[in-house]
Parts: C-alpha cells; sequence; structure tokens
C-alpha cells in the first residue's frame, strides 16, 4: 500500500468498528468524489448519516431492497464508481447472495460490500437480523476477499486498502465498541496476513472481528493464573487464508483454539481446519463458534457469554484442549 | 399526513346501527388498552418498534376481534384463517394482542426480549399463535400466497392475511409474489399496507417513492381498497367486503399514523425504535388514559 495513513477521526478511541468504518469512509470522500456510498433504508445502523450530508452527491438510497442495492452497486462499479455497498450483514449476505456471487464476484465489478451489525450485534432481534452464515456462504465464492477487521487501527487500514484495488470484497463490522488490540506493538495490516497480538508458546488463538478481543483477554488471565502462554492472532482475512501464519503456529504451539462470531459450520474455524489437516498439521484443535442451534434470545454479550465466546468461555476452553495432551 | 389526503373515506356513520355503535365502542376501547400495552412491554423491555406497533395496532385489533376465525382452541385447525406479520418488527403489536386472545399469559411479556426468553423481537413460532417466523422484510406476501395457494388445492375456505410495512414494499419479493397471487386468482389472500409513510432513514416518498401505490397493485391484477388505518370501523367494514373482486387478491391500502395515540410520537421518525424514558412513559401513558 503506498497511500499515506489516514487518521480516521475515531480510530483510538475504543469506537465501534462500524463507526471507524464510517469515518474512514467520509475522510476518503472528501478527496476521491469517485467514492459512491449505497444504502439500503441502512443509513442510520451504517452511521452514514453525516456521510449522507456532507456528500449528496456521493450516496444513493435504493430503500429496503438488498438485492436491488446489490445489483446496482455492480452497475456504479463497472462504470467506474469506487462502491461501497453497506446493509446490515444478515440481509446483505442472504438476502441478495445471488447478486453477490453473479453480479459482484463473477463478473468481477469491484464493489465493497459492507455488512454491519453482524454476528449477533442484533441480540434479542433474533435469527433473523443474526449473520452467522455469511462466512461460509462466501468463502464458497471465487473472487470474494473477506475481511473482519477487529479494531479501529485493522478498520481504517482495511477500508484504505479496499478502496484503492480493484477487487470485490466482503468487509465485516460490528456495533460494539472495542478497545485498540496492540500488545506486541504491531503496526502493520496487510489483507490476508493475520496480525499477531500476543505471543506465547503454549496455545495458539485465532480469532477475528470483535471475538479478538475477549481472546487477548482470556490469553492474559491463562498467563497470570495459570502460567499458560497463548499466542494470540487476528485472522481478520479469512479468504485468503494466511496459510504461512497457520504452519507457523502448527509448528510453534501444542494446540489451537478457533474463535468467531459465527456458526461453527464453515467459517474461521473450518477453514483453518481444512488446510491444517490437509497439510498434515495433526494437533489438538477446537472451533469455538455459535453451535448449531435455535440461538439463544439476548443482548450479544448476553448471546457470547451462553456460548463461551467471552473471557472466562476461551480460557475454559483452551484448558480443556490443553489437557487432550496429557 | 399528506398521504391520508386522497382517503376515500365511507360514510359509515349513516351505517351505525345499535349494534354496531356497540362493537364501534368495544374496539376501541381495546385499541386503547392494547395501545398501554404495548407502550408498557417496550419499556419494560428497553426495546421495540414503538411508532410502527402502534400505526398497525388497530389493524390487528379489528382482525383477531372481529375478522379471523383464530383463537388458542382452533389454532392447529386446518381450517383457520391464517395472520402473517410480513413487518415483523412490530411484533410488540402481535404479541399484545395474543396475550389478550388467551394464547399466552399476558404476563410472559414481562421476559420480552430477555436472556432465553422465547418472546425476541420479532415473531417466531416458539410463541403460540404465531404463524411464521419473520423479521426480515419481504417474506410475509410470499408465504401468504403460497398458504393461500394451499387453501384453493384442498378445497378449504380459510383466508390468509399479511401486514406489510409501506417501507418494505420496495423488496422485489413483494411484486414476485404480487404476480403469482393474481396468476393463482388467490382471492383468499388480502394483504394489508401499514401506510404510515415513513421508514427509518424518512418519508417513504423521499427513501424510495411507491406512489401511485393503488395503480402499481391494479396493474398487477389486485383489487384495492383504500381505508383509514387508524378508524376501527372503517377498518371492520373493508375487512367486511373481503373479496374485494371474486377471483382476485385483495390489497388494502391502509393510511395510518406512525406513532398514532401518543402526541409526541405521532409522525416523528426517530420512534421508529425509540425507547420512551420514565417521563415519556409517563406522559403516553397519560394521554392513553384511562385505562379500559
Ligand atoms: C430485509 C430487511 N431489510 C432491512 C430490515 C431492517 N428494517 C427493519 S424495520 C425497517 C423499516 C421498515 O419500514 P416500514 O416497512 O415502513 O415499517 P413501519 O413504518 O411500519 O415500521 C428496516 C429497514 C429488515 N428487517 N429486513
Ligand atoms: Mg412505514
Amino acid at each position: 500500500m503506498g497511500n499515506e495513513l489516514i487518521q480516521a477521526p475515531l480510530a483510538g478511541t475504543g469506537a465501534a468498528n462500524q463507526d471507524v468504518f464510517s469515518e474512514t469512509l467520509q475522510a476518503l470522500a472528501a478527496t476521491d468524489r469517485n467514492i459512491v456510498v449505497v444504502t439500503s433504508d441502512s443509513r442510520g445502523s451504517g452511521k452514514l448519516v453525516p456521510f449522507g450530508k456532507k456528500y449528496p452527491a456521493q450516496i444513493v438510497e435504493v430503500g429496503i431492497a438488498e438485492q436491488n442495492l446489490v445489483g446496482m452497486a455492480a452497475g456504479l462499479a463497472s462504470a467506474g464508481k469506487k462502491v461501497f455497498a453497506v446493509s446490515p450483514a444478515c440481509f446483505l449476505t442472504a438476502r441478495a447472495l445471488e447478486q453477490i456471487k453473479n453480479d459482484v464476484a463473477y463478473s468481477n465489478n469491484p464493489v465493497k460490500l459492507i455488512g454491519i451489525s453482524a454476528g449477533v450485534s442484533y441480540g434479542a432481534l433474533g435469527s433473523t437480523h443474526h449473520s452467522l452464515h455469511d462466512f461460509a456462504v462466501l468463502r464458497a465464492i471465487h473472487n470474494m476477499t473477506i475481511v473482519v477487521p477487529a479494531d479501529s487501527f485493522e478498520t481504517t487500514q482495511a477500508v484504505q486498502q479496499v478502496a484503492a484495488s480493484e477487487q470485490p470484497y466482503y468487509l465485516r463490522f460490528g456495533k460494539k465498541p472495542m478497545p485498540l488490540l496492540d500488545e506486541t506493538g504491531e503496526t502493520t495490516f496487510q489483507i490476508g496476513k493475520g496480525r499477531v497480538i500476543r505471543r506465547g508458546s503454549d496455545v495458539a488463538i485465532i480469532a477475528n472481528g470483535e471475538t479478538v478481543y475477549p481472546a487477548l483477554q482470556a490469553a492474559q488471565k491463562l498467563a497470570t493464573e495459570n502460567g499458560i502462554e497463548a499466542t494470540v492472532v487476528s485472522m481478520h482475512t479469512i479468504k485468503p487464508l494466511d496459510e504461512k501464519l497457520l504452519s507457523e503456529l502448527a509448528l510453534e504451539c501444542k494446540a489451537i483454539l478457533t474463535v468467531e462470531e459465527h456458526s461453527v459450520n464453515g467459517g474461521l474455524g473450518e477453514a483453518c481446519a481444512s488446510w491444517l489437516l490437509k497439510n498434515r498439521y495433526h494437533k489438538p484443535f477446537d472451533i469455538l463458534g455459535i453451535p448449531d442451534e435455535y440461538t439463544v434470545t439476548g443482548s450479544q454479550v448476553e448471546i457470547l457469554n451462553h456460548y463461551g465466546i467471552s473471557e472466562s468461555g476461551i480460557t475454559s476452553r483452551v484448558k480443556t484442549l490443553l489437557n487432550t495432551l496429557t | 399526513m399528506e398521504a391520508t389526503k386522497d382517503v376515500t373515506l365511507t360514510l359509515h356513520n349513516s351505517l351505525l346501527t345499535d349494534d354496531s355503535s356497540l362493537i364501534t365502542h368495544h374496539l376501541s376501547l381495546k385499541s386503547r388498552e392494547y395501545r398501554r400495552n404495548i407502550l408498557k412491554y417496550i419499556y419494560k423491555a428497553k426495546a421495540g418498534h414503538t411508532g410502527g406497533s402502534l400505526s398497525c395496532i388497530d389493524i390487528l385489533n379489528v382482525l383477531y376481534n372481529e375478522v379471523l376465525n383464530v383463537s388458542p382452541e382452533t389454532f392447529t385447525s386446518p381450517d383457520r384463517d391464517r395472520y402473517i406479520q410480513s413487518k415483523g418488527h412490530c411484533v410488540e403489536a402481535l404479541f399484545v394482542v395474543l396475550a389478550d386472545k388467551g394464547f399466552f399469559p399476558e404476563s410472559d411479556l414481562e421476559t420480552l426480549c430477555k436472556y432465553q426468553s422465547h418472546y425476541i423481537g420479532h415473531p417466531t413460532r416458539k410463541v403460540n399463535g404465531v404463524e411464521q417466523n419473520t423479521g426480515a422484510l419481504g417474506h410475509g406476501l410470499p408465504m401468504s400466497a403460497g398458504v393461500a395457494l394451499a387453501a384453493k388445492m384442498d378445497n378449504r375456505d380459510y383466508r390468509v392475511f399479511t401486514l406489510m410495512g409501506d417501507g418494505e414494499l420496495p423488496e422485489g419479493s413483494n411484486w414476485e409474489a404480487a404476480l403469482t397471487a393474481a396468476h393463482y386468482k388467490l382471492d383468499n389472500l388480502c394483504a394489508i399496507v401499514d401506510l404510515n409513510g415513513l421508514q427509518i432513514t424518512g418519508p417513504t416518498k423521499d427513501v424510495c417513492n411507491t406512489e401511485p401505490l393503488d395503480k402499481k397493485f391494479e396493474s398487477f391484477g389486485w383489487a384495492v381498497r383504500h381505508v383509514d388505518g387508524n378508524d376501527v370501523v372503517a377498518l371492520k367494514e373493508a375487512f367486511d367486503a373481503l373479496p374485494f373482486e371474486k377471483g382476485k387478491p385483495s390489497v388494502m391500502i391502509a393510511h395510518t399514523v406512525k406513532g398514532k395515540g401518543v402526541s409526541f410520537m405521532e409522525n416523528e421518525l426517530k420512534w421508529h425504535h425509540g425507547v420512551p424514558s420514565e417521563e415519556q412513559y409517563k406522559i403516553a401513558m397519560q394521554e392513553l388514559s384511562p385505562a379500559p
């Protein structure tokens, strides 16, 4: 990336990733009149109301019509616009899946699909509003890069990089405020390269998005209370997967746990498992995600706690996993 | 409200008999009770879709108390009428009516949106009386058309009703189903559009204009009728007139006010999913007093 780093105003302040996204996009749009945002009655949730006020000529509203959103975005992109199609991840990647597959990926129109309020961000609104399928379906589509930033740094970087790229992307954001994750002082971000947040040789915890933070909390707890040293990776890019980093982790650590705010079927965990097994890395391995069941009712935090996607849940999963070694 | 300007208001006053004025009185009291309960449970849950629930509650009131042949006892009958709420986000309206009709104890709603409750922020079949899981917009009409077609196949007399938001109309699935419903002459199907003129971003006409809506449905082969969707008498009359035309699906364009019944919520965008503060809750309940 030759781009100069643009400091989004919210970066580093513990803002929600999707808020950092909209701030970054505003900063980019100030100098690039070719950037167009397309929304489907979603500008409020996407925190794009200020964008619409500042750049009314650069926002297109299609109404509640996600298929139309993606189809139009593909058309706009094919005519040279730098298009960000923004809608809740649940509707964007389910309702408009065929438009994503054919109009964006297959036809190679460089639309940036932005899935907001992802995972179980919508909490008690229930399964219609959860996106626990998006990694799985998009992983199976050729020519689709899937990026799930963990904090404001990764978000700012990811938005700048995809804006400068001529390829289709899916970026997934939640709405929970996230602290900056920089225990190792890692200051580079590259799509397709996992970011090591913490180093330790007992276990590797591979997470993405909003689950990286509880993974880091668990690692700190494991170190102070149990003398277990964990590496924590923000595997922000699920596809293409950072195979080099995976093989390093498999060689360095005794066990691997993946964590994601997604179904245990077809997401980050299975992507890692399949690569590791195919390449003969036989390690104790487990996938922590939302199980294949009728999702419990609650706020996002209650749902994540219920399924152990939390500091204490990850801690106990790691211990169970390491116990299989003895 | 501009949207209500050209409503063909029926002269229902001249038609009122003693009997019907009793019904009217009863229904108006019910509407007030339902509005109070909508606010009560949204206030307790600290979540909910206030404006759209208040705009559609008179429609649900008339449907469940005067039109549908459903009750907790008949809910498993293959001959029951079906109600599928396409604008699922206004689940509070549905839940308070179902509780009133005895599908579950009203006290269950104390758990609305709480950890491990079955009462989530959208209709789900885990709750007794709910026909279909909705919440993603643009699903009610296609599913309803399917249920209505099954009635025709099996020579059953039940009818199917679906309630749609005006903001959800741009979903293409609605228009695909509109074609199919007319093609199969589903005159046992009735779609009600809650035309409150607002969605999340702003006025529906500014977000994605769907007018002239009646002409669109007509050209798709539907029988159309405008109705004041906050007037229980007008609603009852309209439902009594179904099917509006034999051999055609019916659509009721219900002109409503979003936030209806609470002065500071009426036609105010922010009450789409606004939750009242303690102060606002008190004022709102006062406006909806006395409790029936
Ligand atoms: C497919 C889909 N897209 C987006 C949403 C998010 N959403 C929920 S309510 C709403 C606005 C609905 O407006 P309208 O249909 O006019 O409903 P009402 O005014 O009756 O509340 C939106 C965009 C959704 N539930 N489903
Ligand atoms: Mg509306």
